[in-house]
């Protein structure tokens, strides 16, 4: 492996505000990725959605974006043609959201989307589509996948779903997948076996995973590094298995605050944060 | 011993011919935290909507506070029985100002010196009083939550059923709401019935607690039998070991 799938420097997205001026939202996040598994864990607020979305250049116009650096494989996402871009969004980059009842087509069948996905992608006609979204659907483990192929969205389960979502993604055969909080929506038991699933596929095809979540055990277990974000920066990055002894005081006291179960705690400690914090890092 | 507070026998829910809930019997002394854990469609939320008067299509028998429940409930039991749902963005009204979501409790009950419970409720879940004339979408998630807790309250209810009310929260913001139900349960010697799929937020709060699978209560265990792993049931057991492991 000689060059990283993607490149982050010095990335700074800011939104306008209603006073005027402009919210910052990322402000200087670098990081790089090859064709590993990187989480990236912050609070709601603290820019790892956007970090995510700007890579793909899926943010609202209005959005100011401004990086050093911003490459995925060689294309310069700041740069790019918008017919670059449709190759790569979908194409070489998968993006699952959180929920599927909301990123899945009410009015299709499940087998349609796939194959349409595929078809976009893909040369081929509709029956090869078809056997192609079959083909998925098993790979995603779903155990009657021709009853799945003519079901509509609401007659699936959340974590049947996400499966969906995840087959709709492998279609193209891409590089990379982002993952934004993928299992939030779904049971604790659904979330693993969701997650397990990511995990075996992201290995099985050498692709690159960002996997973005607001919980920092569950990205531990399942990624090889961690980055860890506080108002649009990132406070530390670290190997996943250091998660428990990592340094920085945001991280230690996201990891304190929660209940476990092993221990009896009469009350939580909470968060302090520090303004140092904010300071803009060098 | 104390007295019982919530009583529920054999209740039994059908949605059209769906049996949703099957033969749940538990009981919850005054003052106690009970715990209701399982998978989505295990039927947790419908039980704790029954004894909210949410949920209509039920039959069995359920208690509170020693009276027989029916189908249709008088006043007092809305004053008396609170609930506290998972998602703040969508509990409260979007075009009312926290002043007017507060008083109006206050109003249907027809408690007096609202301006006084009013700032008294912000201050006791820890809201700034600015907070009070702004609506809910200038407010965090945790804020908002905060505000549903401080409505549940502000008719001063024995009973508050609370269902998910941190699985929409960040881990840090769920550490406040937290600590927060604990004090105000102590300070209140409210009696509550959490449900969550998550053992971790319900051992943290509750003595207590039942777990469903498939509508039926398979087991029901103390917090020092939850700690210690002392589950009889499989599905109890693989919760726990699912959870330990989450928790690495």
């Amino acid at each position: 492996m000689t060059q990283p799938l993607v490149e982050i420097q010095n990335l700074r997205v800011e939104f306008p505000s209603s006073s005027g001026g402009y919210n910052q939202a990322v402000r200087g996040v670098s990081m790089s990725l090859g064709r590993e598994k990187l989480g990236i864990v912050g609070e709601s607020g603290s820019g790892k959605s956007v970090t995510g979305r700007a890579l793909m250049r899926l943010l609202p116009e209005a959005a100011r974006v401004k990086a050093d650096k911003l490459v995925f494989d060689g294309v310069n996402v700041l740069s790019a043609s918008e017919r670059t871009m449709r190759g790569l969004r979908g194409g070489r980059i998968g993006l699952i959201l959180q929920d599927p009842k909301y990123s899945l087509n009410p009015v299709m069948t499940i087998g349609a989307q796939i194959a349409e996905a595929w078809r976009a992608h893909n040369k081929g006609g509709k029956k090869e589509a078809l056997e192609a979204a079959l083909n998925l659907l098993e790979q995603v483990r779903i155990r009657d996948p021709r009853r799945v192929l003519d079901s509509y969205p609401h007659e699936v389960s959340g974590g049947m779903g996400q499966r969906v979502m995840i087959a709709m993604m492998l279609a193209p055969n891409p590089d990379m997948l982002i993952a934004d909080e993928p299992t939030s929506a779904l049971d604790a038991s659904v979330q693993a076996e969701i997650l397990r699933l990511i995990d075996d596929l992201v290995s099985a095809r050498g692709m690159g995973l960002m996997l973005i979540s607001h919980d920092l055990p569950l990205v531990a277990r399942f990624c090889d590094r961690v980055a860890v974000m506080y108002a649009g920066q990132v406070m530390e990055t670290l190997p996943a298995q250091d998660l428990h002894h990592a340094e920085h005081a945001y991280t230690r006291g996201l990891l304190d605050c929660m209940p476990h179960l092993s221990e009896k705690r009469a009350r939580l400690p909470v968060l302090n944060r520090d303004p140092k914090w904010l300071e803009p890092r060098s | 011993m104390t007295q019982t507070m919530i009583e529920a026998g054999k209740l039994n829910v059908h949605f059209g011919s769906n049996h949703v809930v099957h033969d749940v019997s538990f009981s919850v002394a005054a003052g106690e935290a009970f715990g209701l854990v399982g998978e989505s469609g295990s039927g947790k939320s419908t039980v704790l909507r029954c004894i909210a008067g949410l949920v209509d299509s039920w039959d069995g028998v359920l208690r509170v506070d020693g009276k027989q429940l029916g189908h249709r409930r008088d006043k007092e039991f809305f004053r008396q029985v609170q609930m506290v749902f998972q998602d703040p963005y969508g509990s409260l009204h979007p075009r009312q100002t926290i002043d007017r979501i507060l008083s109006e409790p206050l109003a249907v009950h027809g408690i007096p010196d609202a301006e006084t419970r009013i700032t008294r409720a912000l201050e006791e879940v820890a809201l700034p009083r600015t907070a009070r004339f702004r609506y809910p979408h200038q407010l965090s998630g945790g804020q908002r939550q905060r505000v549903a807790i401080a409505r549940a309250l502000i008719a001063n209810p024995s009973v508050l059923l609370l269902d998910e009310p941190t699985s929409a929260l960040d881990v840090s913001v769920q550490a406040e709401v937290l600590n927060l139900l604990a004090d105000l349960r102590q300070a209140r010697q409210l009696t509550c019935i959490l449900v969550s799929h998550n053992l971790a937020v319900v051992g943290h709060l509750c003595g207590r607690l039942a777990v469903m699978q498939g509508g039926r209560i398979v087991e029901i265990l103390s917090e020092a039998q939850l700690r210690a792993g002392q589950a009889t049931h499989a599905h109890t057991q693989d919760l726990i070991a699912l959870s330990h492991e989450l928790e690495g």
